[in-house]
This record gives C-alpha cells, sequence and structure tokens, in this order.
C-alpha cells in the first residue's frame, strides 16, 4: 500500500510563488493606474484649457474669418443639436422597431440573419459609413446637408438601440404576455403597452447611449453635413457641428482657434457624459418595474 | 330569498357540502387528459378575437418586419455603394492596387500600400500596448479589486470608451505629441534606437503618437468583454484551485484566466477591429506622410485617414475611386475581424442573447 | 498516515451573521466522520473552516483554534495557501478543469508546487488515480480526453484523485455524492471507506443512510452549534439529545 507521506513530493511555499503573486497584485494595479491616468488627464486638460474661452461671445456667435480673435462656436452647437434630432428620429424608432422584431417575431432563422447584420452594422467604421451616405444621399440632392449628417449617424445608432430593446423586451416574462392575451389584448397593443413599457427603462438607456455615442463622431460628417462658418438652421444645407469644428480648429495653425477647440471640446464632453450619467441614474434606480 | 346558503349565516349545519353539478374527475381520467400546449392556447385565443384586432395586428407586424428588413437593406446598400462607386478603381489598378506604393493623385496612379502598412502597424502597436493593460485591469477589477473600489474604477474604464476621438486627437496634438518629442522619443531614442525602431527626426507626431493613443482608446473594449468573461467564469473552478493550495495569483491563471481564455481572445480581436476602422485621433497625430518607413518615429497614414483628410477634395473620378475602394477593403477587414471576435466571445458567455423568454 | 483535527471555540460569520457558535470537537485521525444536520445549520461552513476555504468568500471570517496535527491552522504563522496544500476538500459539484487533460487534472496541484520531475509525476497521478479507483477507467486516455469529458461520477472520482495527488494528510468532502446518480454514490461511498487507511475524512452529508454507511463518528449541527458528536451506531440508535433525535427519526430538515 502506497504511504502518503506528506512533503515527500512537495515542499514549503517557496518565495518564487509568493513573489509571482506579489508581482501580478502590482501588474494589475498599475495596469488599472495606467489605464485611469489618461482619463483624468484628458478631462483636466479639457477643463483646464477649454474652460479659459467659455463665454457668451463663445457660445452666441459664429466663427470669425481665421486669423481674427474672437468668434464663437454658436452655429456648431445648435447644428449638432440639428443632427444629432434628425438622427434620433431616424436612429431610434427603426433600432426600436427592430428590436421589437428581433425580440417578439424573429425567433428564426431570418432574426438570425438580421442580428447578425445588426452586428455587422456595429462594427462597420464610422468614415465607411460616412462614404455610404454620401454616395447615397449627398450624390443625389448634389449638396452636403443635416439631413445627410443625421441619416449616417441614424444608421450608426440602429445597432445599439436594437440589441438594447431586444434585451429589455426578452427580459419581459412571457407570463405577462399571456396574462394581456388572455385579457383579449391584441398583440400589437401587448407589445406596445405592456411589454415595451415594462422594458422602458433599458430601452431608454440605450437610446441614450447610442445617443452618446453619435454625438462625439466626427468621420461621418466629415463629407456629409460637411461644416458651415455661418448659421444654418435649414436641414438640406450644409451644417457646422460641434465635432466637426473642433477637428478642423484643432488642426488649423491659428492659436486662437485652438483655444477653442478645447472649448468647444469642453462643450461635447459635457453633453455626451451628461448623457452616460443620465443612463447609469436611471439604471441604479431600481431598473425594470414588473420584470 | 334565494336558495344558496348564506355562509355568514348557515341555516344548515355547515357539514353539509352541496354536490357539484358534475362529477368530479377520478385521478386516473385527469392523469390520462394531455394538457393542451400553451402555443394551442394562444391560438384558440387570437383567432377567438374580434376580427376588428386582427388588421392593426397585420399593420404592426408589417412596420415592425420592415425596421428589421431595413436594417438589412441598409448593411446591403452601404455594401453596394462601396462596391459600386470602387468598380473604376478595381478596374483600372486590379489587385496591384493593394500593393502598389505610390499614392500619386496628380498623375492619377493610386497605390494603397503605405495606407495598408499604417493602418495594420499602428493598430498592431495599439494592441501591443493595449492588451496587458487591459488584461491587467480587468483582472484587477474582478478578482484583485477591494469591494468599495470596484464600481468606481469599472465606471472610469467604461468613461475612456465614451470620450469621442476627436476629442482624443486634440489631446493628442497638443499633450501626448508635446510630450512624446519632448521627453520619451529622445529617452528611447538613447536606449533603444540601435534597433532601428527609434530613429531619425522626432516630431512627436507619428506612428508612436497614433499606435500609443489609439491603445488608450482600444482598452475599454477589450477590458470591457474580459471582465465579461472573467466574471463567466463559476466560482467552483476558482475554489478548486485554491482547494489544492493556490496562491491568488495562482489560482487567477489556473483557474480563471485558463478557463476564459477564449473570450479574452475574441475581446482582443474586437479590440484590433475597432483599432482598424479608428478614424479622427489617428489623423490628427499620425503625420498623414504616405510612407514606409521603419522607425515609430515617423509619420504614416492609415486607410481611414487618407479617406478622411482626402475625401471632400478629390478631383476626379478615379481619385474618388481609389478612395471609395479603401473604404471597401476597409469594410470587407473589419467585417472579417469582428465577426471573428463576436464568434468566440459568444461561444463562452452566453450564445446569442436569450433564445427564449424569461 | 492521516492526522487527528481538534477544533476549541471555532466561530464563524458571514459579514455580521454567525453561521458557527464556538465548536469543539476533536476528530479521529484514519477515520471517517461524518457531519449532518438540516440545511443551513453550518456543516459546509465549518467544513470549510478547517481548510480556511471559508474565508475566501468576501466579508467572511472565522476565529478560534483548529490544529490539524501539529499544524495551527489559525496560528499566527499560519499561510492558508499551505494549510489548503495540506488538507484535501472535494466539493459537491463535481469541479475538474475542463480546458485541462485527465492527466493535468491529477497534476495540476504538484505543477503549482513546483513539481518539474515527469517520472515522478507520472507515477504520482497513477497512484492517486488508482487509490480514487479511476485508473483502470482512464488510463488509456490520460492525455487525450479533457477533465469534463468524463461522467458525473467519474469526474468526481477525478476531483478525488486530483485531491490526492499533493498529498494531503486530511480529506474534507463536502457532499461528495449527492449530484451523482446511486450507482456512482456507491462507488463514492466504497472509495471513501478504502481511504481512511491512509486520510483522516471528515464528509458532510445530508443523507443520513449514508452516514450510516460510511462513517464511524458522526456530528449533528444544529443552526451553528454543534449538538452531539459521538460513534455513528449511537446516534442513530441511541441519540443522547432530543434535537437529535428529531432529526434522525425526520420531524425536521
Amino acid at each position: 500500500m502506497p504511504n502518503p507521506a506528506h512533503n515527500s513530493a512537495t515542499h514549503e511555499l517557496g518565495w518564487l510563488r509568493r513573489a509571482a503573486d506579489h508581482l501580478a497584485t502590482g501588474f494589475a494595479g498599475l495596469a488599472a493606474i495606467l489605464v485611469i491616468v489618461p482619463l483624468l488627464a484628458i478631462f483636466a486638460y479639457l477643463v483646464i484649457k477649454g474652460v479659459g474661452s467659455i463665454n457668451i461671445a463663445f457660445l452666441t456667435q459664429t466663427p470669425k474669418p481665421p486669423g481674427e480673435a474672437g468668434g464663437g462656436m454658436a452655429n456648431a452647437i445648435v447644428g449638432t443639436g440639428l443632427i444629432l434630432a434628425v438622427s434620433s428620429l431616424i436612429g431610434v424608432p427603426m433600432g426600436i422597431g427592430s428590436g421589437i422584431y428581433l425580440a417578439e417575431y424573429g425567433r428564426n432563422r431570418f432574426g438570425d440573419l438580421v442580428r447578425f447584420t445588426a452586428d455587422v452594422l456595429n462594427g462597420v467604421p464610422s468614415i465607411v459609413i460616412g462614404i455610404a451616405v454620401y454616395s447615397l444621399v449627398v450624390v443625389p440632392q448634389k449638396h452636403f446637408s443635416a439631413f445627410s449628417g443625421g441619416v449616417a449617424l441614424g444608421i450608426m445608432m440602429i445597432p445599439t438601440v436594437a440589441r438594447a430593446t431586444e434585451e429589455m423586451l426578452l427580459m419581459v416574462p412571457n407570463v405577462v404576455r399571456e396574462a394581456a392575451y388572455g385579457l383579449g389584448i391584441p398583440k400589437w397593443r401587448t407589445t406596445l403597452s405592456i411589454s415595451l413599457r415594462t422594458a422602458s427603462a433599458g430601452v431608454i438607456t440605450g437610446c441614450m447611449l447610442a445617443f452618446a455615442r453619435v454625438a462625439g463622431e466626427t468621420a461621418p460628417l466629415l463629407f456629409t453635413a460637411f461644416g458651415n462658418q455661418f448659421w444654418n438652421l435649414k436641414l438640406n444645407q450644409p451644417t457646422a457641428a460641434l465635432s466637426l469644428q473642433v477637428f478642423t480648429y484643432a488642426i488649423s495653425p491659428y492659436d486662437d482657434w485652438h483655444k477653442q477647440a478645447w472649448a468647444g471640446a469642453l462643450i461635447l464632453i459635457v453633453l455626451i457624459v451628461a448623457a452616460v450619467a443620465a443612463v447609469r441614474i436611471t439604471t441604479s434606480r431600481g431598473m425594470m418595474k414588473g420584470a | 330569498m334565494s336558495d344558496s346558503v348564506d355562509p355568514m349565516n348557515p341555516t344548515e349545519p355547515l357539514g353539509q357540502i352541496q354536490k357539484p353539478a358534475t362529477a368530479i374527475p377520478s385521478m386516473a381520467q385527469v392523469s390520462r387528459e394531455r394538457k393542451p400546449a400553451a402555443s394551442t392556447v394562444l391560438q384558440k385565443i387570437r383567432t377567438s378575437q374580434p376580427r376588428a384586432s386582427r388588421i392593426p395586428d397585420a399593420v404592426f407586424r408589417v412596420i415592425i418586419v420592415l425596421s428589421a428588413v431595413s436594417v438589412f437593406a441598409i448593411v446591403v446598400l452601404v455594401a453596394w455603394e462601396l462596391i459600386d462607386k470602387s468598380r473604376l478603381s478595381l478596374h483600372q489598378f486590379g489587385i496591384g492596387f493593394f500593393y502598389g506604393h505610390d499614392w500619386d493623385p496628380v498623375n492619377g496612379s493610386f497605390g494603397a500600400m503605405p495606407f495598408i502598412y499604417g493602418t495594420l502597424v499602428s493598430s498592431f502597436l495599439a494592441l501591443l500596448l493595449a492588451v496587458p493593460l487591459s488584461l491587467g485591469v480587468a483582472v484587477y477589477i474582478t478578482e484583485m479589486c477591494p469591494q468599495r473600489l470596484r464600481a468606481i474604477i469599472s465606471f472610469l474604464v467604461e468613461l475612456l470608451a465614451a470620450i469621442p476621438s476627436v476629442i482624443y486627437g486634440l489631446w493628442g496634438i497638443f499633450v501626448l505629441a508635446p510630450l512624446l518629442r519632448e521627453y520619451v522619443e529622445p529617452f528611447l531614442a538613447r536606449t533603444l534606437g540601435w534597433t532601428g525602431f527609434f530613429s531619425g527626426p522626432m516630431y512627436g507626431l507619428g506612428m508612436l503618437a497614433a499606435g500609443i493613443i489609439m491603445a488608450i482608446m482600444v482598452v475599454p473594449i477589450i477590458a470591457s468583454i474580459t471582465r465579461e468573461v472573467l466574471t463567466a467564469v463559476p466560482q467552483n473552478q476558482r475554489e478548486a484551485v485554491l482547494a489544492l493550495g493556490a496562491t491568488r495569483w495562482e489560482m487567477i491563471r489556473m483557474g480563471v484566466l485558463r478557463n476564459a481564455r477564449i473570450g479574452i481572445v475574441g475581446g482582443i480581436i474586437l479590440g484590433l477591429g475597432r483599432a482598424l476602422g479608428e478614424t479622427m485621433a489617428v489623423t490628427m497625430v499620425i503625420g498623414n506622410r504616405p510612407e514606409v518607413a521603419k522607425s515609430l518615429f515617423a509619420p504614416g497614414y492609415t486607410m481611414a485617414s487618407v479617406i478622411a483628410n482626402e475625401f471632400s477634395e478629390a478631383t476626379g473620378d478615379l481619385y474618388l475611386s481609389a478612395l471609395v475602394e479603401i473604404g471597401l477593403a476597409l469594410f470587407l477587414v473589419t467585417l472579417i475581424v469582428n465577426a471573428l471576435a463576436r464568434l468566440l466571445v459568444w461561444s463562452i458567455t452566453r450564445g446569442s442573447p436569450g433564445r427564449t423568454h424569461a | 498516515m492521516g492526522v487527528g483535527i481538534e477544533v476549541r471555540g471555532l466561530n464563524a460569520w458571514y459579514g455580521k451573521n454567525q453561521s458557527l457558535n464556538s465548536i469543539d470537537m476533536t476528530v479521529a485521525a484514519n477515520h471517517v466522520t461524518a457531519v449532518i444536520g438540516p440545511s443551513g445549520c453550518g456543516k459546509s461552513t465549518y467544513v470549510r473552516c478547517l481548510n480556511r476555504m471559508h474565508e475566501t468568500i468576501p466579508e467572511a471570517r472565522a476565529e478560534g483554534s483548529v490544529k490539524v496535527g501539529e499544524m495551527d491552522v489559525y496560528g499566527s504563522g499560519s499561510d492558508p495557501v499551505e494549510v489548503r496544500r495540506r488538507i484535501g476538500m472535494v466539493f459537491q459539484k463535481p469541479n475538474p478543469f475542463p480546458t485541462m487533460s485527465i492527466y493535468d487534472n491529477v497534476a495540476a496541484g504538484l505543477k503549482l508546487n513546483g513539481f518539474r520531475n515527469r517520472k515522478q509525476m507520472n507515477e504520482l497521478v497513477e497512484r492517486s488515480l488508482k487509490l480514487a479507483a479511476l485508473w483502470e477507467e482512464v488510463k488509456d486516455y490520460l492525455h487525450k480526453k479533457s477533465g469534463a469529458s468524463l461522467s458525473g461520477g467519474q469526474q468526481q472520482r477525478l476531483c478525488i484523485a486530483r485531491a490526492l495527488a499533493v498529498e494531503p494528510e486530511v480529506l474534507l468532502m463536502d457532499e461528495p455524492a449527492s449530484a451523482l446518480d446511486p450507482i456512482s454514490t456507491s462507488k463514492i461511498e466504497e472509495l471513501i471507506f478504502q481511504l481512511k487507511q491512509h486520510y483522516t475524512v471528515v464528509i458532510v452529508t445530508h443523507n443520513m443512510q449514508q452516514a450510516a454507511r460510511v462513517a464511524e463518528f458522526t456530528a449533528f449541527f444544529l443552526m451553528g452549534s454543534l449538538i452531539e458528536y459521538d460513534k455513528t451506531e449511537k446516534i442513530f440508535t441511541t441519540p443522547a439529545d432530543k434535537r437529535t433525535e428529531d432529526y434522525i427519526t425526520g420531524r425536521f430538515g
């Protein structure tokens, strides 16, 4: 009979193993620090360099010609709002509609295809979307426009909204639906008034996340909205946008414009962080009712 | 007065039970009858609904299906436009487009090699920096971090993903590039210059700056997927390793990372997909010179950057077509990379999101 | 050879809830001791305190004195990693490493402890698998099949082999057969009977017949306290405490 004399095959915990353990902990902690430092640095610089240039003039005036001091990004702020409004009008309904399809009607091969397609769309580089929308909207219309910018961003919103909608709807228990059917409520009303309402917090979260993501996008606007030095409120004209303006000013040789770029960036990040924070608050406040 | 017994004022002793109108089926009878499946119950309910609601239901269904179909249609349209508008260039240059070194709009000769090189090198560099950092952060958050810090750190890492590319570029131009030019690049040139990767004029802007910025942008993606797959490893695997007498790092290595490695690779590939398509930040810091150079200090040019910079000023159909062809290549590459990544990640976490209702 | 376990004044908490109240118990060397009791009585917690697995749960802590042989488990110089190497544990749900072969599963503990010698490792793996009564069934697939490809009962025996490979002095088993079918269960019980020649075994079980079959001593826990601890026949035929009797006769739990 084998005799398991202890410590014959193993030995006391080597200093090497202990050292490896400490080293691993140290490295992981260091990684966390190294990742957070740029984040904090970016925010710090945005505030330090941007705050000084945000004033009434910045918020209410349009850009001055290059080289001249002063001017502002008012048109860009409004332009961003205009473009985002269009994109939300396109992206949210289509996203929610697709999400409803995937959850309620699409538990089949075609549904799989749509889901896969939405994922593909999610991964397409934003500049490629810009090229496609340029070709599909700008060329036939023969001009750059806020509308085409909205279309490009709206398309980018769809996958995020669709996935959030699908996931949230799937979390609504089937018994809720069956209870509604049992009461004679038709499917369309059940889906909208009951399932969707139950899932609403999560769906809204998805919409806000999609919004926050496209709010900062620049590439697809480069050849759709194109940018504009002046005011524009018309959907079929080129329009300024915060992200575009920041880009143009940042790569310009003018110091004044650099300062304004920081200011514009600060406003942009505030917009985005507000959306993300709103998401966090709604999700932490007891998520979905009735799930 | 009704004949029914008033339970509050029974006139008869409560021992008398009303005989049920129909005979109570025996247990044998009940078990013999099959319960109708839920779907036939639903069918019965649906067909028994008044006709008035059948039409709105049908209309609703059409609208919903249309939304789904249009998602599919959009992707097909995008692909089609890319193929169609690059036809001219495809026809003109053929496969040589992808290893031609010469990008000469003036003379109408277009070779995309410098951009492919730039995209690959910058993405590779970004991954080289991002992967250890992301894995480190993910392991720290899931396995090592004190409970109280966990929410804050993970929130901060996710916040990195929320920062728009153009703001990274802005920071890259005015903060990172000077930092590289003044301190980091001279240091690297002194110590590792002999390798040939850190030589030549130091502008600050260039491939190194692009790689670093992209790394920061890609970290949140890899980290969040890694966190997901690490958390998905069942607790009993960790306990199994600990019970054998393992240090915490050994437990992580053998019981967690090992089990999650497929998903981690998926996350890395997803990060690669993001890096390949990254446009604004890279454009702002990479220097935008279509050259193939060994040194990381040298400026470069990526596929996305050349489109961003030159598309709206492209004169002539061939020029535009060449740029669209680069866009098509980008589309196809990211398509493949992302599909591969999704496959890997989903095989670990949960398969398709929820196949059944809760 | 196994060693005895001396427990004095063991208390354990999950956060603010006390789950073990001052347990005193002496476990006999080279015998099988069963720990029984209704759900939530603290039997799993108790056993997990013996090899310091309890404290791996966040907010959980334990205090008291546990001596396994000469090793003072909660002593000031004691290293939990070493404690866990010398006290083996088998869990309720078999948890072999799915990414490793059968051989690598058994050798996992050895590799952790810095074992390099191939030949000795082969011998130890074979010996452990034989001890776990699994050798004959898997000897041709040691490197080819993964740990997860075995049946439930085989997986559990693999986990036992894995635990034995690092040559512990004590083997703790937390309801090792409760997730298995009757045939695998009886194989495990047979195994336990063999193992006690070399090891001290403490087995948690909710199955009183199992305790009666395999264990020489039985401890009855209720609501975090040790109610009665004696030879198995005595517990099951003439229990001293009424609460023990109530549990044995099925009045609760």
